[in-house]
């Protein structure tokens, strides 16, 4: 990186400010690319199965859910703030399709009800944090209890059975090695990256990760942001739960920890910063694909079950002290 | 660039001299903190006011005060005669006041362009697919930053990678490159070099001959004596003097600052606040 590209001046000219823009490519934000890129060339020698297409499309299948939740969690993260509900989240709008489903509702409108619980749940959050002023972290791991609660509550404990062409197909049909889930993520990616770096609302996400005051200051009225932020996690994990239900064929108030804590994961893997500030869309999706690259790959080379956590968590805090270290 | 109307310049010496903005009996308390005990003043249209004072004696609070950061806990603001209460700064720069706060500075992961154009960005298309306008703010970034910065910055760096001075130069740029009427600048030359404040005071001058009411928060008395048409002095908390600048020096300016003179128009309750120190004390 070079210092003295920000001291220039004049009016550059297309192709310096081009190059120049290139020694501003951020490291952190390039390494999870680049640690997915590693991984497999390593799990393809030890497993030569690993990269057939057929282990490929389970991988990209796997992930789908994952990268649902990631892109909700980034923009809370790029706000400064954590949302710890988001799987729970997810478990009641599951739950809540479910039991409509269970009453007769055709399929689509059981999962806008379980969508519209979700996004309530995250609406609920936000102004907790914005308006009430009470820190995310426990406002969240409040909504994180309650909403596995209700869960449990609204699902009776029970689990309802859903048998639905049209969901069979989403995990199996699809382009290539993309089923139609990881498709409906991809495109949910490509709709955040738009959202967060070409709209005002995008902008302002990013502004008050980097300085709240500051922004109050020019005048962004960032309860509305903040309460955004959730509402977009929330309403994430509305999607993620008709997923879910997709992969599984059938809504159970599980508990789903492994969905927050690789939500999380996947954010840090992406190199987006857990003050808020400086964030990316595709970093996080990248991180969400390895994570569960990861995992596949362990299985595959024959590490039993019980080390993935372990490995997980030794990658993420590893990816962490990477990110730090490059500051 | 951005509206940017002159302001209409009060016909020189004919109409009376209307003020801008009036505060009155202004408090504000932080918790058992006075910050500001009373301040009232007045700012006369299409002039520079400096307010001078010591660190601590609320120069920024009632700043924040004015322009809706703070909500005052007693007092009026009236701008351009009116009434006005802000309850946030949105709407203290939708009535056409700017600011450049002492410690609310630019986001610094953000780029001078985003900075510029921050809570006011220019967009394209319509309704719910309203994007960035990023050409547009891009291309009058750079015409707002050149106007004024001896060394400019690039549009598209991050604030973080800036110097002091361009970091200032950007503040100022983003305070008046939208039309406005009042723009407030908050020690806008403190942490920058000779040449750099110079550059500054050349737009601070440049703003006052497009008719732009200005209030000025400075240390440095000659810059105060160089810039200003009237001299506001706090001390404590309070508006404690009022001088045409014309008529007042640096030696009493430093002399009103510390209290070594007292100005009889707030004698009494500057006794009464030594009073009230002695027995909290
Ligand atoms: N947000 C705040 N909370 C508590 N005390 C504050 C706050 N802002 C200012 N103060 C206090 O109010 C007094 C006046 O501060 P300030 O207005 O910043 O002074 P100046 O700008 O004249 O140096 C100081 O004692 C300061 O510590
Ligand atoms: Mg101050």
């Amino acid at each position: 990186m070079t210092t003295t590209s920000a001291e220039s001046t004049g009016a550059p000219t297309p192709e310096r400010s081009r190059r120049l823009q290139l020694s501003e490519v951020s490291w952190p934000e390039l390494a999870s690319t680049i640690g997915l890129v590693v991984m497999a060339i390593v799990f393809a020698v030890l497993n030569p199965g690993y990269l057939s297409e057929g282990n490929v499309s389970a991988m990209l299948q796997a992930s789908a859910i994952l990268i649902v939740l990631t892109i909700g969690q980034t923009f809370v993260i790029a706000t400064g703030g954590i949302d710890l509900s988001v799987a729970s989240t997810m478990t009641l709008g599951a739950v809540v399709l479910g039991e409509f489903y269970a009453a007769g509702w055709n399929l689509w409108a059981a999962a806008l009800a379980g969508f519209v619980a979700a996004a309530v749940v995250g609406v609920v959050n936000g102004l907790l944090i914005s308006k009430g002023g009470i820190t995310d972290f426990i406002v969240t791991l409040g909504t994180l209890s309650a909403a596995s609660g209700l869960a449990l509550i609204v699902a009776d404990g029970q689990k309802n059975t859903i048998v639905e062409p049209v969901l069979i197909r989403m995990s199996v049909d699809g382009i290539w090695v993309f089923s139609w889930s990881v498709l409906i993520a991809l495109a949910l990616a490509v709709v955040a990256h738009v959202v967060l770096f070409h709209s005002r609302f995008g902008l302002h996400v990013l502004a008050i990760g980097g300085s709240e005051e500051s922004s109050r200051a020019v005048g962004i009225r960032t309860w509305k942001v903040k309460t955004g932020v959730y509402l977009i996690s929330g309403a994430l994990a509305g999607v993620g739960a008709l997923l879910l239900i997709a992969r599984v064929g059938a809504s159970e108030p599980a508990a789903n920890t492994s969905f927050l804590l690789n939500s999380v994961a996947a954010v840090v893997l992406g190199g987006v910063s857990l003050f808020g500030g400086r964030a990316t869309i595709v970093g996080p999706v990248v991180g969400a694909l390895l994570l569960t690259a990861l995992v596949n790959g362990l299985t595959r080379v024959g590490l039993s079950e019980f080390y993935q956590p372990l490995t997980v968590g030794i990658v993420v805090v590893l990816a962490a002290f990477i990110t730090r270290y490059q500051k | 660039m951005t509206n940017q109307t002159p302001a209409p310049v009060g016909g020189s010496g004919s109409a009376a001299v209307t003020d801008m903005l009036t505060v009155r009996g202004i408090k504000k308390t932080f918790g058992r903190v006075n910050a500001l005990r009373e301040a009232s003043m007045s700012l006369p249209r299409g002039q520079v006011t400096a307010i001078v004072g010591d660190n601590g004696a609320g120069k920024s609070t009632l700043v924040k005060c004015i322009v809706g950061v703070h909500a005052p806990d007693e007092g009026e603001v009236l701008l351009d005669g009116e009434r006005v209460h802000f309850t946030n700064p949105q709407q203290a720069r939708d009535a056409g006041i700017e600011t450049v706060f002492q410690d609310l500075a630019l986001v610094e992961d953000l780029t001078v362009a985003e900075n510029l154009f921050l809570g006011r960005e220019p967009t394209r298309g319509a309704g719910p697919l309203r994007l960035l306008n990023r050409r547009r703010m891009r291309s009058e970034a750079l015409d707002m930053v050149s106007a004024l910065a001896i060394n400019v910055p690039r549009v598209n760096a991050r604030v973080r990678r800036l110097s002091g001075g361009q970091r200032q130069a950007v503040s100022l740029a983003r305070a008046a490159g939208f039309s406005s009427k009042l723009i407030v600048l908050d020690e806008p030359t403190a942490a920058l070099g000779v040449q750099e404040t110079a550059r500054v005071e050349e737009l601070i001058l440049d703003l006052k001959q497009r008719g732009v009411t200005i209030l000025l928060i400075s240390h440095n008395f000659e810059q105060v004596l160089r810039l200003s048409d009237q001299v506001q002095v706090m001390r404590a908390g309070r508006t404690v003097a009022q001088r045409r600048t014309s008529a007042t020096d640096g030696q009493e300016l430093v002399g009103l600052v510390t209290g070594a003179i007292i100005d009889p128009a707030t004698a009494e309750a500057e006794v009464a606040d030594a009073h009230e120190e002695e027995t909290l004390a």
